[in-house]
């Protein structure tokens, strides 16, 4: 035992980076949810069933699932396109590479790529008022919750195919050839066996996109700048300015929100994986 | 592979047409809206020279680019180490360390930065108050993609038969960690290094709420105002991390766990 402790000396400095700048946080943050003032108190928690935070978790649910729905279908395509696609080619390393940094590392970039693109004075916006005369930018939807459905697809789609691609190269060759040979044709091919092998890691995949959007905070606080439409932007509210609803430290009760919804969606993607990891690899 | 259909290949590629317009129209869009001359028509350069001229936003530029360094280097620093250890020496942690490691990934970075604030005051009480204090919880945002990219180039080598040896021939463990180890895990240590560069100059969510002037927070910033440079800044960020990300799907040719799609994975399982 003590040998044991001696050995894992070298690991403190690991251990105290982590337990200081992530778990403190959390744990900050799940009980400052329930301590007002030093004393236990649901008062934070009562907060987060007002109307302003209902809608807004509502929102964001809105737009995390249609978000995950859309970039799991459409991510799940192109990702079968890469895949069928020789894998040393420089095609292939360029969309992987241009997908990860837009899944992983895009955040406030995105928001001005649609800002430069269907803003009120973006490109795109001014190629069609001149050609058709239709004023794209109109009524300013770009930073509602539907521009915000279309900003997010721009990072959810590449996030599908960083996540999907991996799944899709589980699916062995030679198992469409021995279905092949069995006289399946290709179409039965996909319904009865691709389909079938992909779905839990297809669901898992969309679950993922899911808790992805739901937590990204820096598009839409780089595109919305007013208003709290959606959760993130209302924790943003929450931590700028002390007092939202009357209530300090309404922060930690909306984060505490984020983690619970955040982890609901991972256990049930834990699960998937699980199957999925079977027989892949 | 298969042979295919005349309609199969039209199909396929109406479809790569289709998402390259989706996906390089709104990067095509940044390059034509930052350098169009909104005053007098035509084209200018005004909005790219601004990423120097621009005072504020040059020294955003300089502090992102610090703590990317200041990053990568305490990233290493703590992590190497530990995971030739763990590996080593205490191979009951090894899943522990995992765990840790890939807890970021489910953790968002904003209730990081909402739990953050104590914290904080502890670390301004003792280092001051500088956006570089910014270090520490960037290396915990990049641990999960520096320690898989790690994990795949040590679990490449015999790293138990080169310590052994190295200790043998009379090495402390500074010297084996520095110079037997790390030279033959070079492709996963410049992996991690050129992820959690993209990370740190991408990094908006934690810098802004603790109210430093990085530079994608000065982006947002010079956006109320100057549509143009906050363009241009953003796609040279964005371009920068695809040449980053591109090299490194280069390096990492032919090792199938180190390959770019496998390390930024967000999921946790596998």
């Amino acid at each position: 035992m003590l040998r044991r402790l001696r050995d894992a000396l070298p690991l403190l400095p690991f251990l105290a980076v982590v337990v200081i700048f992530l778990i403190i946080p959390t744990v900050t943050v799940i009980v400052s949810a329930f301590f007002a003032d030093g004393a236990f108190s649901l008062a934070r928690i009562e907060a987060l069933f007002s109307g302003t935070a209902l809608a807004a978790l509502w929102k964001s649910v809105l737009l995390s699932a249609s978000t995950a729905l859309i970039g799991a279908f459409l991510g799940a395509v192109l990702a079968w396109l890469i895949v069928s696609s020789p894998p040393t080619s420089m095609v292939r390393r360029a969309v992987i590479s241009l997908c990860s940094v837009l899944a992983q590392f895009g955040g406030v970039a995105l928001a001005f790529a649609f800002l430069a693109t269907i803003g009120l004075n973006g490109v795109l916006t001014l190629w069609v008022q001149q050609v058709f005369g239709w004023n794209l930018a109109g009524s300013g939807w770009l930073y509602s919750l539907t521009g915000l459905i279309l900003v997010y697809t721009y990072f959810q789609i590449p996030l599908m195919v960083i996540v999907f691609v991996p799944a899709l190269e589980g699916l062995r060759e030679q198992w469409r050839e021995a279905a092949v040979s069995l006289g399946a044709s290709t179409w039965r091919y996909w319904r009865e066996v691709a389909v079938p092998l992909l779905t839990p890691a297809f669901l898992g995949s969309a679950l993922l996109l899911f808790a992805n959007a739901f937590a990204a905070y820096a598009t839409a606080a780089a595109l919305v700048s007013q208003g709290s439409p959606i959760l993130p932007l209302l924790i943003r509210a929450a931590l700028t300015s002390e007092v939202v609803l009357g209530q300090s430290g309404f922060a930690y009760a909306l984060a505490l929100e984020m983690i619970i919804v955040v982890a609901v969606v991972m256990v049930a993607y834990n699960a998937l994986v699980r199957r999925t990891a079977r027989w892949l690899r | 592979m298969r042979r295919r259909t005349l309609g199969g290949k039209v199909f396929r590629a109406m479809l790569w047409v289709a998402f390259g317009l989706f996906f390089l129209f709104p990067l095509y869009a940044m390059a034509d809206f930052s350098t169009r001359n909104l005053i007098s028509g035509g084209r200018t350069m005004q909005a790219w020279q601004n990423l120097i001229a621009d005072e504020a936003l040059y020294q955003s530029i300089v502090i992102s680019l610090l703590l990317a360094g200041f990053t990568v280097v305490a990233m290493l620093l703590v992590l190497v180490p530990t995971m030739i250890w763990v590996r080593l020496r205490t191979p009951w942690a090894k899943g522990m360390v995992e765990f840790l490691c890939l807890l970021p990934l489910t953790i968002p970075a904003l209730v990081i930065v909402v739990g953050l604030r104590n914290v904080y005051l502890w670390v301004t009480y003792f280092l001051g108050e500088s956006a570089l204090t910014l270090t520490f919880v960037y290396v915990v945002l990049v641990l999960p993609f520096a320690y898989r990219a790690i994990d795949a180039a040590l679990a490449a080598i015999d790293l138990k038969t080169l310590a052994e040896a190295a200790r043998s021939l009379g090495a402390g463990w500074a010297t084996t960690i520095l110079r037997v180890v790390v030279p033959n895990i070079w492709s996963g240590i410049l992996s991690a290094a050129f992820i959690s560069i993209a990370v740190v100059l991408g990094e908006y969510t934690i810098a802004s709420l603790s109210g430093y002037q990085t530079l994608q927070v000065q982006i947002v910033q010079i956006g109320k105002t100057d549509g143009p440079t906050s363009v241009a800044a953003s796609l040279a960020v964005l371009l920068f991390g695809f040449v980053l990300l591109l090299v490194l799907s280069l390096l990492t040719r032919g090792r199938r766990r180190a390959t770019v799609e496998n390390v930024v994975q967000p999921g946790v399982a596998a």
